[in-house]
């Protein structure tokens, strides 16, 4: 086989059976593999009404075609289930070395099913497969964790863990591979941790080929020309990470200030930029698997009270314990960061639940009795306890471990919650860049940058400039956005490289692999067939075009500074036009000639 | 030569040296490794650094390891009779046994077209003579030197 490996695990946690399922051909050619894939075995098998954390909730895993060859940057993996966080369909990608493992192993991707009786983990060894004990490990940290089961398996193995967060049900835990990479968003590892699976250990010697070798070889090594030739993907990434955006997004008045209260110019942007980071605390910059990027931090602070090693912390970080919490201490944010990966934490949300938690402590909603301490904007030693606190549900990190909405929701005041189905939105000020406002509500997991990032078109003119403050055009390129991101995703393939590769590069790299004929087009149609999957689960879950919105701080307060100074976010206009352009009707459903045209009938 | 210094640990060279010997992509049957020091923040790429005076030759029972003209250390496959004695000889572990290809391996320097150096994106990996940078290094230390005695002088 090309591209696939052939081969889906499907492990049945309550039995304790392992199944090995020959990979559908037809699904994968329709869905191609990672995000998509996954999606269609959830809505085939998963009813989109059942509780999250019940058994009845199936955790998958699954890799792309290209994961593991030598296409540009080819370490991704997903994780798939319904999420606890937002009740919709859950998602979330991860690099690193762990998804390319799994394809040497011999599988495209594991379907977990049920509930453990007690903690496991699964120990993949080429076509050896077993569950193991994990009562041992329960309890400990993601890099205790990681270098335990090394210990007594493999070596030369890679680990996809969670940590304490995903055993304790915090709403927001990742999954960990390779200790430092996350499968953050959504609660994947609140999933894990509900069926008592504390980890999967891989080791495969097997060979990932393609249909066309040479072919293949010659299109990837345009795709990394290109790549490294990119301002962005060649340079910016790899000098200072994500966090590169600090500045450029504070000088458009969109980074996202206190809460997102005090509009989107922050005073010590400077401070916690990724310039900074490199100047001050970088040790060195780091790929995942065959990526020539490289847009990992390895970050060490050297002393002072937050003195500590690890990586990261990446733009969202930066963003959501600095800007966010209107921290400017750099050393804090790297050691908030370091205890998320740590524990098992999405930074994102851990972050913008501690700013809500900070605008409500001001507010006076939650008293010092409650918190056990002081909690105004600004201090930076509240970002590094409270997310130890939450990671371990401690004294008041037993109430952030909810997320902002829930929290906020509990005190009578859900509207402080910056969030779109109760996932925390990222660092993009949709006043200041309207069409990311429409992101955001149209996203398939809630508050999410990854899902359309209008960010490039608005913001960094990639691949040309729109204006950011207007609202027209927005909904046709979101479209557009969200299908290629849908292909890049179940492709296997990181992203980021989206800057420098358009449609035809990564139709060319998709042909080559899997020995097909099918046009750019034909490709891009796998990315809306996904995103309208998506949709319908979502829609069966019980959503409804009223969950399509914005916290109302968006909609309702103006910027009170910078260059969007007075706007708000007139989602209104682009959300009707966005469902023209979907093919869908008036409340957002996708129509039977939609349906039909994407044989999603 | 190696930068460690340089290196990213994205393992970039190992897809592509197990393309280019096996037609598809397999870290296990490339010629070059990563090992990576996460308390030390740092990856090391590693293959077979063509020896002067190579252990495994001399070790090799049938003389299936020649050293040619160019100074590459090679296998003839025909010779070998996978003993892997040069496995255990190599000081370096530089010398594989390949699950796909079930035979003892080890980088070749494709025939003067090394595929892990052209596509190192960090520069970790050049394939170059080795003088200038050797100059560079002994640099490096007369400057610590340098600094430490301009130290002790002060």
């Amino acid at each position: 086989m090309f591209g696939w490996a052939g081969t889906i695990l499907r492990v049945n946690l309550s039995e304790g059976s392992i199944k090995k399922e020959a990979l559908d051909l037809n699904d994968a050619k329709l869905y191609l593999g990672g995000r998509g894939l996954a999606t269609k075995i959830m809505m085939d098998e998963v009813d989109p009404q059942v509780d999250p954390l019940s058994p009845e909730n199936k955790l998958i895993f699954m890799t792309g075609p290209l994961t593991g060859t030598m296409a540009a940057s080819p370490g991704r993996y997903m994780v798939i289930a319904k999420a606890p966080l937002t009740g919709t369909i859950g998602c979330a990608n991860s690099g690193g070395h762990f998804g390319p493992e799994l394809k040497f192993a011999g599988y495209d991707g594991i379907i977990f099913e049920g509930k453990a009786e007690k903690p496991v983990y699964l120990w993949i060894n080429d076509d050896e497969v077993e569950l193991r004990p994990a009562e041992h490990l329960w309890g400990k940290n993601v890099f205790e964790t990681t270098d335990q089961l090394l210990a007594e398996t493999a070596e030369d193995a890679r680990v996809a863990c969670i940590g304490p967060a995903g055993e304790k049900g915090v709403l927001f835990a990742t999954v960990m591979n390779d200790k430092n990479r996350a499968a953050g968003r959504t609660g994947m590892g609140t999933v894990m941790g509900s069926k008592n699976l504390k980890a999967i250990v891989v080791r495969g010697t097997k060979s990932v080929a393609v249909a066309e070798p040479e072919k293949f070889k010659e299109v990837c090594t345009d795709a990394r020309r290109k790549l490294k030739e990119h301002p962005v993907t060649g340079e910016g990434l790899r000098a200072y990470g994500t966090g590169v955006l600090v500045n450029i997004l504070n000088q458009m008045g969109a980074l996202p200030t206190r809460n997102w209260r005090d509009g989107g110019v922050f005073e010590h942007a400077e401070d916690i930029s990724g310039e900074t980071l490199a100047e001050k605390y970088l040790v060195r910059s780091k790929g995942c698997f065959g990526c020539s990027i490289g847009c990992g931090r390895l970050t060490r602070i050297p002393e002072g009270k937050f003195k500590s090693f690890g990586e990261g912390p990446e733009y969202e970080a930066e963003w959501s314990y600095g800007a966010a919490c209107g921290v400017g201490d750099l050393a804090a944010i790297c050691k908030a960061n370091f205890l998320c990966n740590e524990l098992g934490l999405d930074p994102i949300t851990m972050g913008a639940t501690i700013a809500c938690a900070m605008e409500m402590y001001e507010k006076g909603i939650l008293t010092r009795e409650e918190v056990g301490r002081e909690l105004k904007f600004g201090d930076a030693e509240a970002i590094v306890e409270l997310t130890r606190m939450t990671g371990l549900r401690e004294g008041f990190g037993d109430q952030l471990a909810l997320g902002s909405y829930r929290l906020a929701e509990k005190y009578g005041h859900p509207e402080l919650s910056m969030s779109v189905k109760k996932q925390e939105m990222p660092a993009y000020d949709a006043r200041g860049v309207q069409g990311m406002g429409l992101s955001y509500a149209t996203s398939n997991r809630g508050g999410c940058h990854v899902r359309g990032y209008m960010t490039s078109v608005e913001v960094l003119g990639i691949p040309e400039k729109l204006d950011p403050l207007v609202t027209e055009e927005k909904a046709g390129w979101l479209k557009i956005f969200q299908d290629l991101t849908a292909v890049f995703d179940s492709a296997g393939i990181c992203l980021f490289t989206s800057f420098a590769l358009g449609l035809p590069e990564l139709a060319d790299m998709l042909r080559a692999a899997l020995g097909w004929t099918e046009s750019n087009e034909e490709i891009l149609k796998i990315g809306e067939r996904i995103w309208n999957l998506e949709r319908l689960f979502n829609l069966r879950a019980g959503f409804t075009k009223a969950d399509d919105t914005l916290p109302p701080r968006l909609l309702k307060e103006p910027l009170p500074s910078g260059p969007a100074k007075g706007k708000v976010n007139q989602l209104e206009v682009m959300l009707k036009e966005y469902y023209q352009v979907r093919g869908w009707n008036e409340e957002g459903v996708p129509t039977e000639e939609k349906m039909a045209e994407l044989s999603l009938r | 030569m190696l930068a460690p210094d340089k290196c990213i640990g994205c393992r970039t060279c190992e897809i592509v040296c197990s393309f280019n010997k096996t037609k598809a992509f397999n870290p296990k049957t490339a010629r070059v490794s990563v090992l990576m020091y996460d308390e030390a923040a740092l990856s090391v790429p590693i293959m077979c650094l063509q020896c002067d005076d190579p252990a495994c030759m001399k070790v090799c029972p049938t003389g299936a390891i020649t050293k040619g003209a160019d100074g590459t250390v090679t296998i003839e496959d025909k010779r070998c009779i996978g003993c892997k004695l040069c496995v255990s000889a190599c000081p370096l572990g530089n010398i594989t046994v390949s699950p796909v290809e079930n035979r003892v391996v080890k980088c070749d320097l494709c025939n003067g077209e090394p595929q892990c150096a052209q596509y190192c994106p960090a520069g970790a990996i050049e394939f170059k003579e080795a003088a200038p940078s050797t100059i560079k290094r002994k640099q490096d230390i007369a400057e610590r030197f340098k600094e430490l005695f301009g130290e002790v002088g002060e």
